[in-house]
């Protein structure tokens, strides 16, 4: 079995072993696992307004799971999407009330702002891993409570006056889609996901098609040998995390231009983040791999609203069910010992 | 308000939120010092609040006064038996240990959360009645100065996680336990080669690791938030994190750290009562842990390094 086959098999293995773990859960506490998943599955893709909810959802998906994507494919952890994710957010949404432009600038100009914050916050921890070889994990972790508390002040002193949400952002700077509303019965979908998907495609041409991709990647790969191949590895780490940092503050300018359209306070993390480095993993941090994985994780996480409704299972069964997910494709190294042994054994 | 119950007031409530994050800290130094990543700390301090709530609630009829603190033994078990999963991941499966605390994160949440739903029928539990009360401590507290600032409307938590520091400090600098743990974090080839069961030891450390975050999780609880729900713990497991770090990975140090956060914590809380606090945004209070943890890890005040095979799966046979 080649190594490419085993890479896809892993995944689907893995959400198959989170699906079933979750149903022997369910079994066991005492609910029907066929009407949970079957809630599941109306609440994903039942109505066309919810397959316009999942894509919603996915959406923001797709950004964070590039951005956990594409510092995996160069040797970095950016645990950091949730904090890069809220000031992004919050940028997108000051440009989208403070100005008053025609739409073809304001928008750009917003979703610009998303980027330019998100690559700030990936800045700081790229720069003293390169400078300073401090470990970028603790480092986003510390950077996404700085943004969590930060973003919470700027909106209540800020961008209202002490009030728990901004105003409405002006139209000229909305992701805001009649056409797409219309088609899926007035969900909440919006042009952002176009964004999302020209993102992939962009992540893919980089690190796939230009030298600078194939430097970030060899990199990512063995740092000596690319350092004595000649290449600035300091500054690659930079870049990566900067741009990793950019795809994250996108994901904020679809909250805050698209879904909702303001920001609010903050109790806790949108979850979004986090979420990114699962649809990372599962996706094989390639680009389609993450497109897929973030359709996944939307599914899951807007079909799980119904699951209460429906078939009275708690919703927090989904979040059992994505750790499992996650702990699986973690372990890969036992799946594949798992299929090679299964393999032996067929001989 | 006079200098001295504003100083009062801000020392009683530093050792009230620094607590929980001392049981914590004190957690991670054990895993990382043996070469296991713990970012789960999070998810082991919301399983030790869960199961403490819970005992404490079904339990508080028969137990009386004593409820909180066998509600803090029943979740140090389940913390460490938790932490475990952590472990297997992480130590036989070698899944990256980053990753795995990730979803330990998750998992916890969700478990607790699901729980909560299943047993009682809504998203939050009800308060407890037995909690863990402010006291005056006999003796102590009559001291002048002293017993009023230190001694006075505290909990005896939060001293015995000041006193656990310090065994914790005496287990791991000054036992053969304590080495053999060191060991297996910084050089794991070698410490197996000198007869040291390299994997066994990491899981003794993941296991203490849940322990302690479990006890962390049940003060603060049982102390502060007084019921379960999924906004009980936020954050306070990476804090923890965060004091380990800025104690650089020792026992002491993650103390003073955790202290320090509680400080700055409670300053951020209680600022509005204080006059000459009250112009400070309380934002740079609030900020002021992670601020400081990232300046500790680059060098600027006193470098942090984490012990050399920390995060770093170990293979036998493997250079």
């Amino acid at each position: 079995m080649s190594n490419k086959y085993i890479n896809i098999l892993i995944p689907i293995i893995a959400v198959l072993l989170g699906l079933i773990a979750g149903a022997i859960i369910m079994l066991i506490s005492g609910y029907n696992p066929i009407a949970g998943y079957a809630a599941l599955w109306n609440g994903a893709f039942g109505q066309t307004f919810y397959i316009g909810e999942t894509l919603r959802q996915a959406t923001p998906y797709i950004f964070a799971g590039l951005a956990v994507a594409f510092a995996f494919r160069t040797g970095l952890f950016n645990i950091g999407v949730e904090g890069q994710l809220l000031v992004g957010w919050i940028a997108s949404v000051w440009v989208g009330l403070a100005f008053d432009l025609p739409k073809i600038i304001h928008l750009p100009l917003a979703i610009l702002a998303a980027m330019i914050a998100g690559a700030l916050w990936g800045f700081v921890p790229g720069f003293l891993k390169a400078r300073l070889r401090v470990h970028e994990v603790i480092v986003t972790i510390m950077m996404n409570y700085i943004a969590l508390h930060v973003t919470n002040y700027l909106v209540r002193n800020v961008l209202s006056k002490q009030k728990d949400s901004t105003a409405h952002i002006h139209n000229s700077a909305s992701l805001h889609s009649d056409f797409l509303q219309k088609i899926t019965d007035f969900s909440t979908l919006h042009n952002g996901l176009y964004l999302a998907i020209i993102a992939a495609i962009i992540m893919w041409f980089l690190l796939e098609k230009t030298t600078k991709g194939f430097e970030l990647r060899s990199v990512g790969f063995n740092q000596h040998a690319s350092h004595y191949a000649g290449m600035n590895v300091n500054r690659n780490i930079v870049q990566s995390m900067v741009i990793s940092g950019v795809f994250a503050g996108l994901a904020g300018a679809m909250e805050g231009l698209g879904t909702f359209g303001y920001a609010f306070l903050q109790p806790d993390f949108s979850g979004i983040g986090f979420d990114g480095i699962a649809v990372a993993l599962l996706g094989g941090n390639t680009s389609i791999g993450v497109v897929i994985a973030a359709l996944l994780f939307g599914a899951l996480r807007v079909g799980s609203l119904n699951m209460p409704i429906e078939a009275n299972v708690p919703n927090e069964l989904v979040e059992i069910v994505i750790a499992l997910i996650i702990f699986f494709v973690a372990s890969s190294y036992i799946i594949k010992w798992a299929i090679g042994r299964f393999k032996r054994e067929a001989k | 308000m006079n200098f001295m119950t504003a100083l009062e007031i801000i020392v009683s409530s530093s050792l009230l939120v620094a607590a929980p994050l001392i049981f914590t800290a004190l957690g991670g130094v054990f895993s990382e010092r043996a070469g296991v990543v713990n970012i789960g700390l999070e998810g082991l301090m919301i399983i030790g609040a869960f199961t403490s709530i819970v005992f404490n609630l079904t339990f508080a009829k028969t137990f009386g006064p004593a409820t909180p603190w066998l509600g803090l033994l029943v979740a140090m078990i389940v913390g460490g038996i938790f932490a475990l999963i952590h472990g297997l991941a992480s130590i036989t499966f070698r899944a990256d240990q980053t990753v795995s605390g990730v979803a330990i994160n998750f998992l916890a949440l969700g478990l607790a959360v699901f729980l909560v739903k299943k047993w009682y029928g809504k998203g939050q539990t009800d308060m407890i009645v037995q909690n863990f009360r402010k006291i005056d401590i006999p003796g102590l507290s009559h001291i002048p100065i002293i017993g009023d600032l230190f001694f006075k409307n505290v909990t005896y938590a939060s001293y015995l996680a000041i006193i656990i520091s310090f065994v914790v400090w005496y287990v791991i600098y000054k036992t053969p336990f304590g080495l053999r743990l060191r060991s297996v974090g910084e050089h794991p080839m070698a410490a197996d080669t000198m007869g040291i069961n390299v994997i066994r030891m990491r899981y003794v450390a993941v296991f203490l690791s849940g322990v302690f975050g479990g006890v962390g999780g049940a003060v603060y609880a049982q102390t502060i938030t007084l019921d379960f729900s999924h906004a009980t713990i936020t954050g306070q497991g990476f804090m923890a994190l965060a004091a380990m770090i800025f104690g650089k990975w020792h026992p002491l140090g993650a103390m003073g750290a955790a202290l320090f956060f509680g400080f700055a914590q409670s300053l951020s809380i209680v600022g509005d009562q204080i006059p000459f606090l009250k112009d400070i945004p309380s934002v740079y209070l609030l900020i002021a842990p992670y601020v400081l943890t990232i300046l500790a890890l680059a060098g600027f005040v006193g470098r942090a390094e984490a012990p050399k095979a920390d995060g770093i799966p170990y293979i036998k046979g493997q250079r």
